[in-house]
């Protein structure tokens, strides 16, 4: 089953090509620590969800650039032709000539309905090489104008397009001091209109990606392409293929697999009174953890710590909450690796803060001007941060 | 890519319309070695292939055939028009983008506003039609002009109104160059206050100059110089003041130097838009992000480094110290002091082998000391340009929305009213047909609307800031 990637923004755009750099060395990693026939089965995996072939076998990734102004693409495909080892389909881009300037409305309600059709023609164009559609991931910033108006504005299209298909969109979430000084905006406008229309929002914060390469990696000079190779190995490693079941040897078909979705049981939520108390604070309530084991040992490894209630809500079962994938063959030469995907508490604390400092500004009712320009007006502005408001109460009460 | 077309207005405009251009080649001929006509060339030169009678058709790819530019060049009288034409960059001009007349507006603002307004509307608005049908994506205007003078302060403003009608979707980003305290214009600031009216209403974005900083840090750069103080020495061609290695010679008159650190000022400022980089900024993010109230768009512009040492190793301090030098008074481009007035938004525009750790460290450096609005207090945007400029390994412009601005106008209100309390000179302008005594007293509650939104501004920042309470959801 095959991933259909959108590349939206300068970001969307930088990130998506380090992804499939990073999925593409991976998979023809010599040094797989596992047998022949192993990592063949891996790279066909690879091969089928990510990239599509050629007629002269140079693999194309199955992407959809999309930016409003040329120089970013431009970049984007000479880097991936010359590399020789793979490259992007020429023809699965749109662009424009003049950006969105860092507006969210812009992006929003001018870009989307103006390049509605050409754009979800190049997905449906896409989506037709594959042999069957597991799902899109989407690629963008919230800080921008493009990659958040854009990005939330396709990503309804794909919800309404391609309902049964699951969308999960990769978003970046911005330092907290300033890329852009309307980005708060931009982010509160974007995550509510995510929420009505994706199915699972992975976040990545480019604060504690900086922090990565500062005291992890140790880089001096730290450049956005350092950022981006880390982002990039994240999502390599969870991304790429792992085997179907326990005890299972070949892949599993659907990378996307399990239900990113967690509905609490319509019965029996807590009161509000019984928050709780008795719990100790030492890890963010989860409602899933998905734990990605790569390499040497991984059958024998001891996942038990993650399977502790103390880590999940109490309305949930530790079995229904916690899954884990496994694969023999080694990610990126690294003889054993561990990838953790959350979905817990730990987003409050910057949401929060983002949420506030929209709100403040919003009060003063500073640079509203420029979106009630393109049709966002302060009603949409209030929705989002009803909606949020709500979000962060609902993770709140775990 | 965009294209930006530059209206140089008035002697003023025109003189540093001039040395832009011949920098504008100088830094394309310096990162376009191949002489091919690319994206980044179009956004301000056509490429036209003089062989052919009319110019012919543009070139849109290939080689560079022969440049020129994206501009208009008015003047009410003809010498720095005609010397241009006469000069080393008589080519890059197409003679037809002019507008000139004998008599000049004797330093009159009436005169250029309202008597070659009515004139030549007709006519400006066909030459800017004619620069915007040869642009494939028109983006933005680039007005330069001065604001104490009669062409450069009537007609560059009247011009704004044009624009907004004919082009509404296209940005008009305005460089004025204010008159100095011992300006030797008389009537300077009836001219400029007149102005201000205009570009208080017309302008998506003004920067304003002053003569005075501007020879201030020719002053400083030419003591360094001398002094031998720095012992080896300084690249010529880094010097932000000067025209070494640009692409026409010419000879080097007193304005220059000044002329030239404008002339840099727009390169830089359009230099993401234009050229590659791990963080782009588009003219009209400059907009979105610093203009947080449509009246609020006057923006203090400062440049660093100002020139850079043969010596070509450059250790990270250097580096910072380029960031601590932006906010110095004595980078700014007017008679300001950032430091100590409140701050509604900053743009920090880096161009050259900077990365964002060290943009970021920079920023966590400076911020304590620096002081914004409540409702703004990250109120960064920054961007990175992989191109340097001409002579430097990397360099700085900082863009501020900053309350520093207010002395300027406060200054100027007052030299007005000096004036205008005797009435003294007023005959000039009243005898111009379509003007009143209520254009003076409108301009003036103008500016005074103005230094009023800033002085509010300014009351908050003693204040505490406290969080405005946040909505309460239920589940």
């Amino acid at each position: 089953m095959s991933i259909v990637t959108v590349q939206l923004g300068q970001c969307g755009n930088q990130i998506g090509f380090e992804v499939f750099d990073a999925l593409f060395s991976d998979s023809h990693c010599p040094q797989g620590l596992c047998s022949k026939r192993e990592n063949e089965a891996y790279q066909a995996s690879c091969k089928e969800r990510f990239f599509s072939e050629e007629e002269n076998g140079v693999p194309i990734a199955r992407a959809v650039l999309v930016d409003m102004e040329p120089k970013v693409i431009n970049q984007t495909l000479s880097k991936a032709a010359h590399s020789g080892r793979w490259k992007y389909d020429q023809h699965s881009c749109f662009c424009q000539k003049q950006g969105s300037g860092n507006n969210w409305a812009y992006g929003y309600s001018v870009h989307g309905p103006r390049h509605k059709e050409s754009i979800m023609d190049l997905i449906q164009k896409e989506v037709e090489k594959c042999d069957s559609l597991s799902g899109f991931f989407i690629i963008m910033s919230m800080a921008g104008g493009t990659g958040s108006g854009l990005g939330a504005f396709v990503t309804q299209n794909l919800q309404d397009q391609y309902s049964n298909s699951l969308k999960m969109n990769q978003i970046i979430w911005p330092y907290g001091t300033g890329e852009v000084i309307v980005q708060n905006y931009n982010s509160i406008l974007t995550l509510s209109h995510l929420y009505r229309s994706s199915d699972a929002l992975l976040v990545h914060e480019n604060d504690a990606i900086h922090k990565i390469c500062a005291k992890l990696m140790n880089i001096k000079q730290i450049s956005f392409r350092d950022i981006n190779q880390v982002l990039a190995h994240q999502l390599g490693s969870v991304f790429q293929p792992t085997y179907s079941g326990e005890g299972s040897w070949h892949y599993r078909r659907n990378p996307l697999g399990i239900d990113w979705q967690v509905r609490p049981p319509l019965s029996g939520l807590p009161t509000l009174s019984k928050m709780s108390t008795n719990k100790e604070f030492h890890f963010n309530t989860s409602i899933a953890n998905l734990v990605i084991l790569r390499g040497k040992d991984v059958h024998s490894a001891d996942v038990g710590a993650f399977k502790d209630p103390a880590l999940y809500t109490s309305w949930l079962e530790p079995v229904h909450a916690f899954s884990v994938w496994k694969t023999q063959r080694a990610f990126s030469k690294y003889e054993k690796s561990a990838a953790l995907v959350s979905n817990s508490q730990f987003l409050v604390k910057p949401l929060d803060v983002t949420v506030g400092k929209a709100w403040n500004m919003f009060a003063s009712k500073a640079y509203i001007h420029q979106y009630t320009k393109f049709g966002i007006e302060e009603e949409d502005f209030l929705d989002s941060f009803t909606l949020l408001e709500q979000v962060i109460a609902s993770y709140c009460n775990l | 890519m965009t294209q930006s077309v530059v209206v140089q207005v008035g002697q003023c405009g025109n003189q540093i319309g001039c040395c832009f251009w011949d920098l504008a080649l100088r830094e394309h001929a310096a990162v376009n070695q191949k002489a091919v006509y690319d994206e980044a060339i179009s956004s301000f030169f056509r490429n036209v292939d003089t062989r052919v009678a009319d110019g012919g058709g543009d070139i849109s790819r290939g080689k560079i055939c022969s440049l020129k530019a994206r501009a208009v060049l008015i003047d009410m009288e003809e010498g720095v028009v005609n010397e241009i034409l006469q000069g080393p960059l008589r080519d890059v001009f197409d003679s037809k983008q002019l507008i000139t007349d004998i008599s000049g507006s004797g330093n009159n603002w009436a005169v250029g506003h309202k008597v070659f307004g009515s004139l030549y509307q007709e006519e400006i608005l066909e030459k800017l039609r004619k620069s915007a049908e040869h642009c494939d994506c028109l983006q933005c205007f680039f007005i330069i002009h001065s604001m104490g003078g009669g062409t450069g302060s009537g007609l560059g403003t009247f011009l704004l109104k044009v624009l907004e009608d004919e082009f509404p979707e296209v940005y008009r980003f305005v460089t004025s160059v204010y008159p100095s305290g011992e300006d030797d214009v008389i009537t300077s600031p009836y001219n400029s206050i007149l102005a201000m009216k205009e570009l208080n209403e017309h302008a998506d974005c003004v920067l304003p100059i002053d003569n005075q900083s501007l020879f201030d840090i020719i002053s400083k750069l030419n003591l360094m110089v001398n002094s031998g103080k720095l012992g080896t020495a300084i690249k010529p061609k880094s010097l932000v003041t000067s025209s070494a290695g640009a692409f026409k010679k010419r000879q080097e008159k007193p304005f220059d130097a000044m002329n030239n650190i404008v002339a840099n000022l727009l390169l830089n400022l359009t230099s993401s838009a234009r050229f590659e980089g791990s963080l782009n900024m588009d003219l009209n993010e400059i907009s979105m992000n610093l203009v947080p109230f449509p009246q609020l768009h006057y923006l203090v512009s400062s440049l660093t480094p100002l020139y850079t040492l043969a010596d070509v190793n450059i250790p990270p301090r250097r580096l910072d110290q380029m960031f601590s030098d932006a906010f110095s008074k004595d980078h700014q481009l007017i008679q300001a002091d950032p430091k100590h007035s409140l701050y509604l938004a900053c743009a920090l525009m880096v161009r050259g082998n900077v990365q964002i750790s060290d943009l970021r460290r920079n920023i966590e450096r400076l911020k304590p000391s620096l002081q914004f609005v409540s409702w703004n207090q990250e109120g960064w945007k920054t961007s990175l340009c992989s191109v340097p400029p001409v002579g430097h390994s990397h360099s700085l412009l900082a863009l501020a929305n900053n309350t520093c601005v207010k002395p300027t106008f406060i200054e100027l209100k007052a030299r007005f009213m000096r004036l205008y309390k005797k009435k003294a000179h007023l005959h000039h302008y009243l005898q111009i047909e379509g003007m009143e005594e209520s254009c003076f007293t409108e301009a003036m509650a103008s500016l005074s609307t103005l230094i009023e939104e800033y002085n509010q501004l300014d009351a908050t920042k003693c204040m505490p800031t406290e969080d405005v309470p946040r909505l309460s959801v239920a589940i």
